[in-house]
């Protein structure tokens, strides 16, 4: 049973269901990928393994009671878990233990699925390498000097190193899918209200989503079926009826309209990310989508636009981190200013830092309507052109990152280098609306290139599948694995 | 130049908390004077990742408040984030409102020193969160903070500068807390907290524009905020008149020293940095919600007045006292119809009751006896059980230790000496022990009369029926 850690969740459930397999066996064989991998890759923060085995071993004896009960799972660690810390990677929450679930992990834990641990990410979800973790860089297993991606680069990483089946991320400009790109997997961005934030530590309140980092494009529909859905402790999630997300996966896309806004394949883009969208192209050509090439020029905006609301809204929802009630307090002060100062100054690193100024100066009055209110009449201008593509395609095709998986370090000295990481995923958060990110193949070096789908606001189902009609062509997982070379 | 040049201009922000069950954007209880901490949750206390849900009570109460005051109702407000440090203030930015408030361009009607009615325009009423509570050295130094009061919701309701004397001041916030009591939504204990204001005064000479305004914090009482006005309009004629201006600034008022301290000027006020909270939605309301809200409101003191004067022929003043509070309204109405003497309920309201909470210092909410004791003493009086002398101590007994006067009585063998025989027995030992006032009475001197019937008092320690002792005195007098 030597492979079962590369199989999918459906494919495991299908052997939990036959009873070819128990929870347990899952379980450990998880436990023994780790033990062998993870020193390499260093995904987690906090590992769960005792509790995982004892938890599958109990629903083998109980028996099953969700359709998932007894599959593993990873969760990025700015979901909160009761009795398990919740560290954001930062050295400000380094012992956090929550007193509770995040509604997600609540539905996780309802269904019977066990978790392996939290997963590495950048520092309170901001970066896009998971080099900014407060505690250890995650590697690529695609390329152990390359990053991962990020923020959600622990999630990613471990599902492309088979350290856990699928893995739950959060996505406030890319943090999904531009690690889902790097590391060769799928990862979904839903519609901004369509799963609740309750329990999310807050970056971005109006961009934050939380989505499934998978193997394949099926699981990320299950995880979504079991993730989605209104929620009374999140006053922006949206009320409307189940969808089952599996369900037309598999239709036919004969006729599917789909975009490609040609300025996202403008200056910046690598030719081998250009080329492989293109031969995307003419697979979806081949599948009988109708593609038209659109103008949809909004991206350079929205990453002005992006970084003014995001840092704002994060200046703020990061004063919490006071050191008075929980989290890192500095032991040397003799005021109430210099504990918070000392606190603050000790507790976060660089890019969280500069973040908050950012947002800070940006909300100061006499720069707020230079700014902020600017930024936002920006929003509602990239949401009016959105508006306007999907009055004509039914999703959109771009790149996901401009290259593929970076050398660890080689942008950490440049932050707006680093931003630029973002400029193909960031309209999506802006315009509230959902993306997909898949594997469309390697480049040169063996190194995953992502491509993405964007849908209309709620229109998850479309976009899930033309994605799994492409993943049905491509066979990406069966052509390429990730090798942990270290050069 | 005299004070009498100097105009006083004001204006108050009051700060009432509502008497929902439950918090602002939690369900955690808002009960008053609970052990620290025991009414929280990660949403009040600001855990990560929890996230806030209005309280439709909230709108609903802020909605009544805004209709009771003329105020209009804005159909799509929003919440704000007023972003600030402090321990108290436990997710370091407070939800309020900013430039989108649930209700605008207000009014309410007071007395004008001389009397005549004028109207004190409301800018505004918002809805926001209390902070927590610090408690200073409570155990061997440094703070602790109790958050139950986190997330316990405000209204702020925000005058216009139409307020141009300490009397009117004082009047105006009578009136406000009357209102606020009467719809219903806050129980305005200014001991505990639950109405605050805040106090803006400047001065200026007659005819002259406006001067400089300072803000004053920390007054916990309505004599408090007159004192700190009179103090502040005094200090900032002095200092005009000394040739100085006046700083824009915030000042702490202390109420033992009666005077005011400075605690920031206008260059360090803080940048809150405002912007809508993320986290809320807009305050969409309907035509049809805001009218519901409006028909349901309760009879507001001015239609009490007029029933008052007109069905129960109370006078203009004593209406006017007895509606200054929903607290003493309702005790009159309810005692007036149990006893069924509501004119005799008024006068124990007005005169014996208003001068006992006068000398504790107390507000009408304070009376710890209820309706059916009041009443029940009317009752008594009225049946001829006890005099009305003794009435006033059985008064001071339900201040003191509330229970039934009947029993009050008994204890204490108060009951009225109204049996004939035991007067006559009085009367009779009166008359023999005080021949000079016999004579003097008999020589015309009907004064001698009052003396007698004192005695007859002094001797029955005041049971005595005095209408009985008078009758006898008169008749045993005639022989």
């Amino acid at each position: 049973m030597g492979d079962i850690t590369r199989l999918t969740v459906h494919e495991l459930k299908d052997m939990l269901d036959k009873k070819e397999i128990t929870s347990e066996e899952i379980t450990k064989a998880y436990i023994d990928r780790i033990n062998e991998k993870e020193k390499d890759v260093q995904a987690f923060v906090t590992l769960t393994l005792d509790e995982a085995e004892a938890k599958s071993k109990k629903i083998d004896e109980d028996g099953r009671n969700g359709e998932y009960a007894g599959i593993p799972i990873g969760i990025k660690d700015n979901l909160c878990t009761k009795g398990v810390k919740t560290t954001c990677s930062s050295k400000m929450l380094e012992n956090f233990v929550s007193p509770y679930d995040a509604t997600v992990v609540e539905k996780l834990n309802n269904e019977g699925i066990v978790s392996l641990g939290k997963l590495n990410m950048d520092e309170f979800a901001m970066g896009s390498s998971t080099e900014n973790s407060s505690f250890h860089i995650t590697k690529n297993p695609w390329n152990l000097s390359t990053v991962p991606g990020g923020s959600s680069g622990g999630s990613a990483a471990a599902v492309a190193a088979d350290l856990v089946p699928w893995a739950l991320g959060s996505d406030t400009g890319g943090s999904i899918r531009q690690p889902a790109s790097l590391c060769g997997v799928v990862g979904l961005k839903p519609t901004y209200g369509l799963v609740s934030r309750y329990g999310l530590v807050a970056f971005a309140s109006s961009l934050d989503q939380v989505g499934p980092i998978t193997k394949d494009v099926k699981d990320s529909s299950i995880l979504l079926n079991i993730i989605a859905g209104h929620d009374e402790k999140d006053s922006t999630s949206h009320k409307m009826e189940k969808v089952d997300y599996t369900k037309n996966l598999d239709k036919d896309i004969k006729g599917l309209k789909i975009g490609v806004p040609k300025e996202f394949f403008g200056e910046g883009i690598n030719d081998e990310v250009k080329e492989k969208l293109e031969e995307a192209i003419e697979i979806y050509k081949s599948l009988g989508a109708e593609i038209e090439e659109c103008s949809l020029d909004v991206a350079k905006y929205s990453l002005a636009a992006y970084y003014i609301i995001a840092c704002a809204e994060a200046s703020s929802n990061l004063g919490r981190f006071d050191g008075i009630r929980y989290g890192h307090r500095a032991e040397e002060f003799s005021s109430l200013k210099e504990l918070y100062v000392n606190s603050r100054t000790e507790g976060f690193g660089e890019e969280v830092k500069r973040r908050i100024i950012l947002g800070t100066y940006v909300l100061s009055s006499g720069f707020y309507d230079a700014y902020y209110k600017k930024a936002q009449k920006v929003r509602t201008f990239v949401k009016n052109e959105f508006d306007k593509v999907f009055s004509k395609y039914d999703a959109l095709l771009t790149p996901v990152s401009p290259t593929t998986a970076f050398k660890i370090g080689s942008k950490t000295n440049n932050p707006l280098e680093m931003y630029m990481a973002d400029i193909c995923t960031v309209s999506v958060n802006i315009a509230g609306v959902p993306a997909i990110s898949l594997p469309a193949g390697v480049d040169k070096n063996n190194l995953p290139i992502g491509m993405q789908l964007i849908g209309n606001s709620f229109e998850e189902e479309k976009i899930l599948n033309a994605a799994y009609k492409f993943e049905q062509k491509l066979n990406f997982r069966e052509k390429y694995k990730p090798d942990f070379r270290k050069e | 130049m005299a004070r009498e040049d100097y105009e006083v201009i004001i204006g108050l922000e009051v700060h009432a908390e509502l008497s929902t069950k439950t918090k602002i954007f939690c369900s955690c209880k808002t009960d008053f004077g609970a052990e620290p901490n025991t009414q929280i949750c990660p949403v009040c206390m600001a855990l990560p990742g929890a996230l806030p849900v209005l309280n439709e009570k909230v709108v609903e109460y802020a909605v009544k408040a805004g209709l009771a005051t003329n105020c209009e109702i804005s159909k799509d407000s929003r919440n704000d984030r007023k972003n600030y440090f402090y321990p108290d203030l436990p997710k370091s930015y407070q939800i309020s409102q900013a430039d989108k408030p649930l209700c605008n361009h207000g009014y309410i009607e007071i007395e004008d020193d001389d009397g005549n009615t004028k109207k004190v325009r409301i800018l505004r009423i918002h809805i926001e969160e209390d902070a927590g509570k610090l408690n200073h050295n409570e155990f061997g130094g440094g703070s602790l903070v109790d958050l139950n009061r986190s997330g316990v919701p405000l209204i702020e309701i925000v005058s216009e500068p139409d307020i141009r004397s300490v009397g009117e001041a004082d009047r105006y916030l009578k009136k406000l807390k009357s209102i606020l009591q009467y719809i219903d939504v806050s129980d305005c204990k200014m001991q505990e907290g639950s109405l605050r204001a805040d106090v803006n005064v400047s001065v200026h000479k007659k005819g002259e524009p406006f001067g400089t305004r300072t803000e004053m914090k920390n007054m916990n009482s309505f004599k408090s905020i007159t004192r700190a006005i009179e103090y502040e309009r005094d200090r900032q004629i002095d200092e005009l008149e000394r040739g100085n201006e006046i700083t824009q600034e915030t000042l702490r008022w202390d109420d033992l020293e009666g005077r005011t301290f400075s605690m920031r000027n206008k260059e360090d006020a803080q940048d809150y940095r405002y912007f809508p909270e993320p986290d809320l939605g807009v305050i969409e309301l309907s035509d049809e919600y805001i009218e519901n809200i409006r028909k349901e409101l309760p009879e507001m003191p001015e239609s009490r007045k007029e029933r008052y004067m007109n069905e129960i022929g109370l006078s203009e003043k004593d209406s006017n006292s007895i509606t200054s509070s929903k607290f003493l309204s309702d005790l009159f109405e309810e005692a007036g119809k149990l006893s069924g003497n509501y004119k005799a309920v008024c006068n124990w309201i007005n005169s014996d009751i208003a001068r006992i909470l006068n000398e504790k210092e107390e507000d009408p909410e304070q009376i710890p006896f209820n309706a059916e004791e009041l009443a029940e003493l009317v009752k008594l009086i009225d049946k001829g059980t006890i005099s009305s002398s003794i009435a006033k101590k059985v008064l001071d007994e339900l201040f003191e230790n509330p229970r039934d006067p009947n029993k009050i009585i008994e204890e204490k063998g108060w009951i009225q000496i109204s049996d004939e025989s035991q007067i006559k027995e009085v009367v009779l030992k009166v008359l023999a022990e005080n021949e000079q006032s016999v004579l003097d009475y008999k020589a015309g001197k009907d004064r001698a009369l009052g003396y007698l019937v004192g005695q007859a008092m002094k001797q029955t320690k005041g049971k005595a029926n005095p209408k009985m002792l008078n009758e006898m005195f008169i008749e045993e007098l005639k022989k």
